[in-house]
């Protein structure tokens, strides 16, 4: 090549080449063909497959990182579900209390008259026109009728007789709980009917006493399947007594 | 021209027809593609010099090629194919940098 101005040279054979390729070219285009059909199977197998390219030990050091990265997961697993027992077992012990708690509950609510209860038992009815039955019958017919196993009692549907009921007389009426009785009194108790009505029976007790010649009255004992005694009291916070 | 048309139709032959190269090989395309490329740069600079020749053109990109596929393929079987393909890729880098600079000072004079 002559020496001639370096860049027209450049440039002209360039161009001339590309309007007038020699034959020589043929085997550029070749080569570059196999490089071009090289560059486009590595993007496409790039695109395809992550791991084909990838050597032994790199391949190795990836299954140990998901190995281990999977046995953190699976102790994780474990650690998580013997939680999840811990607090199963915790919630299954709670529900239990709680039962518990409510059984309990249940029976003090009977116990204390703040519930209203129902069941089996009998219903008195004492007639006492000549206003001759004093409190210590009355009392004593209660003390009978618990003694017999009498869970929950009422009288005249609106006093629920509790551990604090008292029962006295004022001015010739007979008072239960601040309540004042007339002359037709009925005692509704909860309990076995059977035993109940025997303990309102027998000589010298309830209906004994009551028909006698002292009050004259009239004693009715009916024995109830299904009673229900809705009355209930309002428990009073106690003033001295506090739980030991 | 006829340069030209050669890479446009390898690019369309790669893109539509998807040839796959068998797995063992695969590992030593990007390589090869590394050494095809310092060939080609190699050969422009040559044209530029007014030196190029088609065999000898052939010639180096076929040795080169084939030689960085070696390199890396003993460097595999040794244990330290990682390491010489980043050798391999690192030469070729600074031969593909150093033709690259020698054409743009041909073409542009800077």
């Amino acid at each position: 090549m002559p020496e001639v101005p370096p860049e027209t040279s450049v440039w002209q054979r360039i161009a001339r080449d590309i309007v007038r390729p020699s034959r020589s070219q043929l085997v550029v285009a070749l080569i570059l063909l196999l490089s071009g059909l090289a560059v486009t199977m590595q993007l496409a197998g790039n695109r395809d497959q992550r791991y084909t390219t990838l050597r032994q030990d790199e391949l190795v050091a990836m299954l140990d990182d998901v190995t281990a990265e999977s046995r953190r997961l699976e102790s994780e697993v474990a650690e998580l579900e013997r939680t999840r027992q811990r607090l199963q077992s915790g919630a299954d012990a709670s529900a239990v209390a709680r039962n518990e708690a409510l059984r309990r509950l249940d029976a003090l609510e009977l116990l204390g008259g703040t519930a209203p209860a129902t069941g089996p038992g009998i219903r008195v009815t004492i007639t006492d026109r000549q206003g001759k039955l004093t409190p210590d019958i009355l009392l004593n017919t209660i003390e009978e009728l618990r003694d017999a196993g009498a869970e929950v009692m009422e009288i005249d549907d609106r006093i629920r007789l509790v551990t604090t009921s008292w029962v006295t007389s004022a001015d010739g009426v007979l008072t239960v709980d601040g309540t004042r009785l007339g002359g037709t009194i009925t005692i509704e108790a909860i309990g076995a009917p059977g035993t109940l009505a025997e303990a309102t029976r027998f000589r010298g007790g309830l209906v004994s006493t009551i028909e006698g010649e002292r009050v004259g009255g009239t004693a009715r004992v009916v024995e109830v399947d299904d009673l229900r005694i809705d009355s209930v009291v309002t428990p009073q916070e106690p003033r001295f007594a506090r739980p030991a | 021209m006829y340069a030209i048309i050669g890479l446009a139709i390898g690019i369309a032959l790669g893109i539509f027809l998807q040839p796959s190269l068998p797995p063992q090989l695969q590992p030593y395309l990007p390589i090869a593609i590394v050494a095809a490329l310092d060939a080609v740069f190699g050969g422009f600079r040559a044209y530029l010099d007014a030196v190029f020749d088609d065999k000898v053109f052939v010639v180096s990109f076929i040795s080169n090629v084939l030689i960085a596929a070696l390199i890396v393929w003993v460097g595999d079987l040794i244990g330290v194919g990682a390491q010489l393909s980043t050798a391999v890729v690192v030469v070729l880098g600074i031969r593909i940098f150093t033709n690259v600079a020698h054409i743009r000072r041909k073409l542009f004079h800077a």
